[in-house]
């Protein structure tokens, strides 16, 4: 149905090219590798990605600094997957523009995961899909109405923001930041428990078990992501 | 003397050891001007820069001679600075820029030079000394004359003496090379004009440049450089403990006076100490006389002292009633040998009255000798002498209330006269106002009643009554008791007034004494120590105080009092100097006199510990003379208190040390063990692959690379905790966020135990940094995964308790030891006694530890009742919970 879409591996250790394009070919991806910062802007110049999976320590330039100028030469889902872990090393990623960001040694089904997230939230922004399934849970962006097993949940219009903002790219992370700004665009004092507990209403009426979430997932000092939602 | 032992003295070996760090100073030593110091110093600085050595010329006077001025020429000379002084210009020697040079070797003229005032130190001695320090050679020249101990003696025979002198330790520190022609020869020179002199010196010339003056001085010059020779040779000597025989035993005392001409004695001492090599003492006898005492005669007191102390005598201030008896006893306790006493001029009257002080001192000192010196320079005694003495004559109230008593007597006398009472006992009322008066107001005012009263009884009583002729002579003896009575009376008065004033300052003095000693043993640390240094000085001497140390930025200020204190560049100057150095700086010192503080050091046997200051808000003096030796007492204890917090710290640092070596040493040995463990498992997994393709190796490579990536990140965070570098990002949390993502993260740890939570949905949230703790759940979830039985459940529990919120792991295992459960948090260490092999440097729990407190966290292990196993419970004060949040 689709045409196989293209993955660039950006990463200056051989041995992880060479595990990431096995995984990747397997999972019927188009697979193509750059060891340096100057290598992956050649490679985007020669045939556009779909994804990049970016690693920060490059031998010649920052990853951080590279990821706006893949942004600015293509439309290629950036996904970051570097060995820092530091909780403003992911922010500042996601806010350069990054999908997402996955930790080393990293869990190859877990990546694959990702990868489907963010093929498909660039298709979802392009289409402007507004029904969105995660779950259980049925969101119609157009309609503001959610469903849960057919049926309707009532969301005060703050936890809907939320929701909706979840929505928009269903399995791809969202900063607090980004969910605050949703919520209260006018306010600068931005307070992350109030972004809290209008999480934890929402599972209050949307999860099974809301004191193990499956639906809205939390994402350590990042933000939150939606899953699942069928690839 | 312990020196006589055949050990080292650690002293002698010390000040061999300063001399190695330091330059060394060659001295060119010459009997009088034009012997050729200068031109001397310049050949051999000469040679030596022929030799290879970096030689510069700090100072040079060649007085236009011009064979000295060829040898100046081919040297690298450091200008001059040039100050101008009232309108003079002076060319000083530039310190700095030699310090800045800092060559092998400088060449330093004159070294009994008198500095500008603008300069850093008076005299050209002290920029010696600082050069020295910087580990620069000098080269100096100076004359005999200048020499502080023999100055006197040269002054007596040439009746010139000179006010530039310097201390005879500098030439005992120096490498004496005495430059000597005959005194023919330099008289020949001199009528050569070959000998530069200074205008004011002309006229003394033609006696000072007499043959047998200059025998006198050439003979003085040549006996000195041998003394120098042999001190250094008595250095040597102890310091290697040979045996020498060197004088065993004598010990000089010294007793100074406010007196002009004690500091004769005390130059007279250092003589005799150094010929008999042995060590002394100048002691004040401190007497309520001296309580007395005129500031120019306190200042010419501390004054003397100082000298002693500069030529190298230990100085003391010692109370007694009298000087004779505190000499007497302080000779005998310090067991001196000889004793060095002055003679004042003196009248006979005087003697014959009191005594002469030598024959009492020779009766009460058996065994020791005594050199009794003249005193020269009478004129400031008699100057003193016509002086009133501050009190002495009284207050005018005083003799108004003597009068009034003489009258009250004789009303109530002539009262009595009336019922008959006979003359003799009127007489004796009269010696009531006496009496009174002549102790309550001092021997004039007792003279004053008395005669007052022997005049009123002689008028109103002795017939004929209301006249002032006497016709019994018996009366006459009457009048003279009265007036002895009144004599005796003042005399016994005053010597019990100025004993109970004595002994009320030495009451001070030991008061605050051990009020300061109490003060000090009450601190712990060096900061507080450092406080109640300063808050005690600055309350006993009432000054503003400050306390400092060296740090490698620099002297650091410790405390102060009061605690505001800002401190300018001239007073960081004597700070360093202080600290540097060990002497005193500041205001009424010697070096950096422009200062409002006094710095005087904190020292230690072997170093200088600190430095403290004193100053007064109105600008004045900020310890008088009669303080100092007080000052000095309570600085060398506190000295000693600075030193002994310092030692306690060392020790506690080196347990420290050694119990980090401890843990050092077991984490290599743990952590080799557990990186090594896994790889092998992975190597030899992988070496199967290629044979046997089977699943279980693929597994087992996965669990290792597992249990590897874990232990790795474990050791990351330890460092973290460890170097105390943690970063907190505190945010507020929702507990199920935090334990959805630990439990996501330990699957594969906790495969075979379902995961039940307790967690009640309405928790508050908690501040935390979201990243360290869910490092400690995911180590407190892997450490339930590796103890708890296969198959068992683990419970994650979360109660709100009143004031706090906790939150618990909880495994169904062996549970902990009983006792131990406090010692489960410490680096490496692992429950012993389980038959279970288990993997793990234990530096989990540790983690948990560190990361909770480092939030302010605490956490618990106990065991569980039923089922058994154990409970890990992190508890959030109230401090750390969100509460009160409504959308």
């Amino acid at each position: 149905m689709k045409e196989a879409a293209t993955i660039l591996i950006v990463d200056d250790e051989p041995h992880i090219r060479r595990l990431l394009h096995g995984t990747l070919t397997r999972a019927d991806y188009r697979v193509s590798e750059a060891g340096s910062a100057r290598q992956a802007l050649a490679e985007i110049e020669a045939s556009p990605p779909d994804v990049v999976l970016l690693d920060l320590g490059l031998p010649d330039r920052d990853g951080l600094e590279l990821l706006p100028l893949i942004q600015h030469k293509s439309k290629a889902a950036v996904l970051v997957v570097s060995a820092r872990e530091a909780t403003d090393e992911k922010v500042a990623a996601l806010d350069l523009g990054a999908i997402d960001y996955v930790t080393k040694p990293f869990d190859t089904e877990e990546l694959l995961a990702r990868v489907r997230v963010a093929l498909r939230s660039r298709r979802v922004a392009e289409d402007g899909k507004s029904l969105i399934e995660a779950g259980d849970v049925a969101i119609d962006l157009v309609q503001r109405r959610i469903h849960r097993r057919g049926e309707e949940v009532h969301l005060t219009p703050k936890e809907f923001t939320v929701v909706a903002e979840l929505a928009r790219f269903p399995g791809r992370v969202i900063t607090h930041e980004k969910l605050l700004a949703a919520v209260w665009p006018r306010d600068y004092e931005r307070h992350i428990e109030y972004l809290r507990v209008i999480v934890r209403n929402i599972r209050q009426k949307l999860e099974d078990d809301p004191a193990s979430p499956s639906v809205i997932v939390n994402e350590l000092g990042v933000g939150y992501r939606l899953m699942g939602v069928a690839s | 003397m312990s020196a006589s032992d055949d050990r080292p003295d650690p002293d002698a070996l010390l000040r061999q050891a300063e001399q190695e760090a330091r330059g060394t100073l060659k001295v060119f030593l010459g009997a009088a001007p034009g012997v050729g110091k200068t031109y001397e110093m310049l050949s051999e600085g000469a040679a030596r820069e022929r030799a290879g050595t970096d030689v510069v010329i700090g100072v040079v006077e060649t007085h236009g001679r011009v064979e000295t001025e060829a040898l100046v020429v081919g040297h690298e000379v450091i200008p001059r600075k040039a100050i101008d002084y009232q309108g003079r210009k002076l060319a000083e020697m530039d310190l700095d820029a030699i310090l800045a040079r800092k060559p092998q070797l400088v060449l330093v003229d004159e070294l009994a030079h008198t500095n500008a005032p603008e300069c850093r130190h008076p005299k050209r001695y002290q920029d010696v000394e600082e050069l020295l320090a910087a580990g620069i050679d000098v080269y100096s020249t100076i004359n005999i004359q200048h020499i502080e101990s023999l100055n006197d003696v040269v002054a007596s025979f040439t009746r010139v003496r000179v006010r530039e002198t310097i201390p005879d330790r500098i030439l005992e520190q120096a490498e004496i090379e005495v430059v000597d022609i005959p005194p023919d020869e330099l008289i020949e020179r001199l009528k050569d004009g070959k000998v530069y002199v200074p205008d004011e010196a002309a006229r003394a010339l033609s006696h000072f440049f007499s043959k047998s003056n200059l025998s006198a001085l050439r003979e003085l010059a040549l006996r000195r450089a041998a003394q120098a020779v042999d001190a250094q040779m008595l250095d040597y000597v102890r310091a290697h403990a040979l045996a020498g025989n060197w004088a065993g035993g004598e010990r000089i005392v010294v007793a100074v006076s406010e007196l002009a001409g004690a500091d004769g004695l005390v130059r007279t001492a250092k003589r005799i100490a150094d010929t008999l090599r042995a060590p002394w003492t100048a002691v004040h006898i401190e007497t309520p006389r001296t309580r007395t005492l005129g500031e120019d005669d306190r200042k010419r007191l501390a004054a003397t002292l100082n000298l002693a102390s500069q030529l190298g005598a230990s100085v003391t201030t010692v109370p007694a009633m009298s000087v004779i008896e505190g000499l007497t006893a302080f000779a005998v306790e310090a067991r001196a040998t000889q004793l060095v006493v002055g003679k004042s001029v003196r009248s006979r009257w005087f003697e014959m009255r009191h005594g002469s002080v030598v024959d009492r001192l020779v009766r009460d000192t058996s065994g020791i000798a005594i050199h009794v010196l003249p005193m020269d320079d009478p004129a400031p005694i008699q100057q003193r002498a016509r002086k009133p003495r501050p009190g002495s004559w009284g207050a005018r109230s005083d003799y108004l209330w003597a009068l009034l008593m003489v009258a009250a007597v004789t009303g109530f006398g002539s009262g009595l006269s009336y019922v008959h009472a006979n003359l003799g006992n009127i007489a004796l009322l009269y010696l009531l106002p006496v009496m009174v008066a002549a102790s309550l107001f001092g021997l004039r005012a007792g003279l004053f009643a008395g005669l007052l009263s022997s005049l009123a009884y002689n008028f109103f009583f002795l017939p004929p009554t209301g006249t002032l002729t006497i016709n019994n002579p018996e009366n006459v003896v009457t009048i003279f008791v009265l007036l002895g009575v009144a004599f005796v009376t003042s005399q016994f008065a005053a010597r019990t007034r100025a004993q109970a004033d004595l002994a009320q300052s030495s009451a001070r003095a030991n008061a605050a004494l051990a009020g300061f000693l109490g003060q000090l043993t009450q601190t712990t640390g060096e900061e507080e120590l450092a406080q109640a240094i300063c808050g005690e000085i600055g309350r006993i001497f009432d000054v503003r105080t400050v306390l400092l140390t060296d740090s490698p930025d620099g002297p650091q200020v410790r405390a102060a009092n009061p605690a505001e204190d800002r401190l300018d560049t001239i007073e960081r100057a004597a700070v360093s100097w202080v600290l540097e150095r060990g002497v005193p700086a500041g205001r009424g010192s010697d070096t950096l006199t422009a200062s409002d503080w006094l710095f005087y050091p904190l020292r230690s046997a072997s170093q200088t510990l600190a430095a403290i200051g004193m100053s007064r808000d109105d600008g004045s003096e900020p310890v008088t003379s009669d303080q100092l030796p007080l000052l000095m007492n309570l600085l060398d204890q506190a000295a000693l208190a600075i030193e002994r917090a310092r030692l306690t710290d060392d020790m506690r640092d080196m347990a420290q040390l050694k119990e980090r070596d401890r843990l050092r040493a077991a984490l290599l040995s743990s952590v080799s063990h557990d990186l090594r463990t896994p790889l092998t498992a992975i190597l030899a997994a992988a070496t199967e692959l290629r044979r046997d393709p089977a699943p279980q190796t693929i597994d087992t490579i996965e669990a290792e690379a597992q249990r590897l990536n874990r232990f790795v990140a474990n050791l990351l965070d330890m460092a973290r905790v460890e170097a105390g570098a943690l970063k907190l990002n505190i945010e507020p949390v929702d507990l199920a966020d935090a334990i959805a993502s630990a439990v996501h993260d330990t699957r594969r740890a906790l495969d075979g135990h379902a995961i039940e939570l307790g967690v009640a949905p309405d928790l508050p949230l908690v501040r935390v940094d979201p990243q360290l703790f869910h490092h400690i759940l995911i180590n407190l979830l892997d450490n339930a995964g590796r103890y708890a039985e296969p198959g068992t459940p683990i419970l994650i529990q979360g109660e709100r308790a009143p004031g706090s919120l906790m939150l618990s792991v909880m495994d169904q295992g062996p549970g902990l030891p009983p006792g131990r459960e406090r010692d489960l948090f410490e680096t490496f260490r692992r429950i012993e006694g389980s038959d279970r092999k288990q993997s793990g440097t234990g530096l989990g729990l540790a983690i948990v530890k560190g990361f909770a407190e480092a939030q302010g966290l605490t956490v618990e292990a106990a065991n569980r009742g039923t089922p058994v196993g154990a409970r890990f419970t992190i508890r959030f004060p109230e401090a750390a919970l969100v509460t009160g949040i409504e959308e």
